[in-house]
């Protein structure tokens, strides 16, 4: 019983460390599925209008998306899910079929699992 | 103990790679029917790794360390993919054999000066393949291309040519040069022609009320010159010119690399105008015997790491001209009434200093800081009219960027200062004049991203010899989509003008001067102040497969206080403050195609409309067309270069001379500009072109040039070229 009180006595602080304070500058660089410049602007607009994102910057080769938010206002999992709504996939959400359909012919991105179709830009 | 410590990394380290979980996919050689079996799938810098099976199909834990992938097969390209976590992956590898095709490169040539969609102001970015279309040779010479610029004659013996932006002339336009405003005070007459048209990277011109950052005292516009950078300029460059009127031109451009962090440029430029040219017969030279030595050097510090940029610049310039009768001999005919001569010798010596700084965390927020200080000496005399001035101007500009909520919505804010010590010596009496300010801005620009953008300036400073005012600019851009833009600006400038410095053609000519009170300060002369308004709208549109930009430009500049310069009495030129209306009107219509995907032409009508109220009634500003049209043709291509313009400048207003002393109307007059060039290697190109190929000419620019020291005589009435037909050759090498 002692020794499993030792245990839970390290962990604590590890874990704590490990969970971080949310900060007004909190940072992250996620994963957005796209291919051009009509993409980057979509993304880059649907995170800057969550409330507390302040900058959003798209990489069209790489697909990460460098996030700078307010973390006391928002979290990622809001900010992916603005993404996904506007037809983008994310890591952790993805867009509903009929808004990825709307989507202009060249931002119609190779969704995950999905086999390319013909004419469709890949990326690697 | 140690044991306890040892499960909880064991137990903290196992919640990890579960965290992380599985990755898998499928892996395709060329297209998605040929599933690769036995493809190499393996972490970037690890021994992790596995291989596909027969059905291309591999999964793999993920791992904390990295995030890429590598995937890889004999034959085909090796991929590497950034995996984030959990997913399905479908990869299509190309074989190598096809590597010279599954890349299309799909591209464009960008127009050499484009209108911008998108900024709120109305910019027109110019680079330097338009720069080329005037091979000929200075920054004052650069615009005769673009239709948003008037290039006019100032004067008929120094060969100075002025520029003009919506009907109003070079002093209520701000000059900056990376920022940082030139061409002002001393330097306004001649300044354009101190910087060499090679060193410039890029100009970008702003119609309207301008930002705040730079200064007050823009009123119809601004023009900035970002020079070349040492870290992206030619390792080596070399132009040589010569015109067949014996105009000869060297620039030589070097830089050195001491570091990735630190280069350094040197940028060095001679021009010589040896022959003495009278070409109309008048027994005055038609341009000056001149000589210019000019050289910069720039050092560059980059640590994008660190998020720091610098430039530090060093200039040092020498221009002396000799000019006035053909056969003026300054030793012999100096200080007499014999022959009429004069000289001008310039030397300045500049440095500026600018720092930047991005916060690397931030990345949109910087500071930046600049400093510049110039010393500028002229030395000079007209006939018997002996002229000197030095001007000594420190500037400092200290400037934040950040956002307010998001990068939608964005500031400015700052603080300036300015000191300008004028010393002049005009026909012998001695005036010294101090201006200084000091000033914070504010500039708040919000980007809806999409169809609306804003940006509104306000600035408050302190001068001494203006007092205390604040300076208002806006600028509102909609979109109502992407091929059609409308925009909205106005705001208001303040400056004390330097009256003998900006109108020294008053001195090649015999007219005495007045001004309100030569012993008052600034001899009674009140610091100008005007407002500016603009609409302006720009639309693309395709006509088969013709891209077409129109747009339309409206501005008028209101002055409240204006210095007028009165040329109206015979004799005499007058300086004295506005009382009534002083405004000017000016509508731009233009039309940019790009016929058979390979010459882009430009055509543009302009129409001015300035006036003021003189001490003699409202008249229009002399010496300035209504009408003026514009015809622009080009062809770019790998081997040739092609380029002509056309420009037709309408009926001019002459104010009152000796043969017509009601004054009188110029003929109007068409002008023809053309350059051919071409390139046996990429880095080699050899030009030819003509200026005026159409050899029009003022019948007399010089009155009264017989009775050179008369009060009659005048060289500021010049309205059209004063020499003909100029040809030149050159050629430019880069390494």
């Amino acid at each position: 019983m002692k020794s499993l009180f030792y245990v839970i006595l390290f962990c604590f602080p590890v874990l704590t460390f490990a969970q971080k304070e949310p900060t007004k500058t909190d940072k992250a660089l996620i994963e957005v599925l796209g291919n051009c410049k009509m993409c980057k602007s979509r993304i880059e607009k649907a995170a800057i209008g969550v409330k507390g994102v302040k900058y959003a910057s798209w990489d069209i080769q790489s697909g990460q998306l460098q996030l700078i938010y307010n973390g006391l206002k928002t979290n990622v999992d809001s900010i992916e899910k603005q993404i996904a709504a506007v037809g983008h996939d994310t890591e952790h959400h993805a867009a509903i079929e009929k808004v990825y359909d709307q989507l202009p012919a060249c931002c119609q991105y190779v969704r995950e699992g999905q086999d390319p179709k013909p004419g469709q830009i890949m990326k690697h | 103990m140690i044991m306890y410590k040892y499960i909880c990394i064991i137990f903290f380290s196992f919640g990890f790679v579960n965290a992380q979980g599985l990755v898998s996919g499928t892996v395709y050689g060329d297209n998605p029917d040929n599933p690769l079996p036995g493809a190499s799938v393996y972490w970037f810098d690890s021994q992790i790794g596995t291989v596909s099976d027969i059905d291309g199909y591999f999964s793999i834990q993920k791992l904390a360390s990295t995030d890429k992938l590598i995937i890889s097969y004999v034959g085909y390209k090796t991929d590497t993919l950034t995996v984030r976590g959990a997913q399905r992956i479908t990869h299509v590898l190309q074989s190598k054999e096809n590597e010279d095709l599954d890349e299309v490169v799909v591209s464009q040539r960008k127009k050499s000066s484009q209108l911008s969609f998108l900024s709120t102001q109305n910019i027109m970015n110019v680079s330097s393949d338009e720069l080329l279309k005037a091979a000929c040779c200075n920054l004052s010479e650069s615009f005769e291309t673009n239709p948003a610029i008037d290039v006019n004659f100032d004067n008929a013996i120094t060969g100075v040519k002025q520029v003009q932006m919506m009907g109003l002339p070079s002093p209520y336009l701000l000059f900056t040069e990376e920022n940082i405003p030139f061409v002002r005070g001393a330097s306004q007459v001649y300044g354009l022609s101190f910087t060499p048209g090679t060193w410039v990277e890029s100009l970008q011109i702003t119609k309207g009320a301008g930002s705040v950052i730079n200064g007050y005292e823009s009123m119809t516009g601004q023009i900035n010159a970002e020079l070349k950078k040492p870290m992206t300029s030619e390792r080596l460059f070399l132009n040589l010119f010569r015109s067949f009127e014996g105009r000869n031109e060297l620039n030589f451009h070097t830089k050195g690399s001491f570091s990735e962090k630190l280069t350094t440029s040197l940028f060095a430029h001679y021009n010589e105008i040896v022959e003495r040219n009278d070409s109309n017969a008048d027994g005055f030279m038609d341009m000056p015997q001149s000589q210019q030595i000019n050289v910069l050097s720039r050092i560059q510090y980059v640590d994008l790491q660190k998020g720091w940029v610098s430039f530090f610049n060093l200039r040092f310039l020498h221009d002396d001209k000799l000019l006035g009768q053909v056969d003026f001999d300054p030793k012999a005919h100096k200080n007499t009434s014999s022959v009429w001569g004069s000289e001008i010798n310039t030397k300045r010596y500049e440095s500026t200093l600018k720092i930047g700084y991005v916060f690397p965390q931030l990345p949109y927020q910087s500071f930046g800081a600049q400093f510049a200080y110039s010393d500028h000496d002229q030395q000079s005399y007209f006939g018997l009219r002996p002229y000197d001035i030095r001007h000594k101007s420190s500037y400092a500009n200290l400037l934040f960027n950040s956002i307010l909520s998001n990068t939608s919505q964005k500031f400015k804010v700052g603080l300036q200062f300015a000191s300008d010590q004028y010393s002049e010596t005009v026909e012998g009496t001695q005036l010294n004049h101090k201006d200084q300010s000091i000033g914070t801005f504010f500039e708040y620009s919000y980007d809806s991203l999409e169809k609306f953008n804003m940006v509104l300036g306000l600035r408050f400073d302190y001068h001494n010899n203006i007092g205390a005012f604040v300076t208002p600019r806006a600028h509102i851009r909609y979109a109502f989509s992407d091929a059609s833009t409308v925009r909205f600006s106005m705001g208001s400038g303040r400056r004390v003008a330097a009256v003998f410095a900006e109108n020294q053609k008053l001195f090649t000519s015999g007219r005495s001067i007045n001004v309100p009170n030569l012993q008052h300060h600034h001899f009674g002369l009140l610091p100008e102040r005007a407002w500016n308004y603009g609409v302006s709208y720009l639309r693309s549109l395709q006509i088969d497969t013709v891209p077409i930009n129109l747009n339309i430009d409206l501005f008028r500049t209101e002055f409240v206080n204006q210095v007028v310069v009165d040329w109206e009495t015979l004799g005499q030129v007058s300086f004295y403050n506005l009382s009534g209306n002083s405004f000017a009107n000016s509508v731009q219509l233009g039309m940019d195609a790009r016929l058979f995907r390979l010459i882009d032409t430009r055509l543009a009508y302009k129409y001015y409309d300035v006036q003021t109220d003189y001490k003699t009634g409202r008249m229009q500003k002399p010496l300035q067309p209504k009408h003026r049209y514009f015809f622009n043709a080009g062809y770019v291509g790998d081997k040739w270069r092609m380029d002509a313009t056309y420009q037709f400048t309408g009926k001019q207003r002459i104010p009152s001379t000796l043969l017509d002393p009601n004054g009188f109307e110029s003929d109007p007059f068409g002008l023809i500009n053309t350059q051919l060039t071409y390139l046996p290697k990429p880095n080699l190109e050899l030009y030819i072109g003509a200026e005026n190929l159409n050899d029009f000419r003022q019948d007399n620019p010089i009155q009264s040039f017989d009775q050179p020291f008369s009060s009659f005589f005048d060289s500021s009435l010049v309205y059209a070229p004063v020499y003909g037909q100029m040809m030149y050759i050159g050629m430019r090498y880069s390494l």
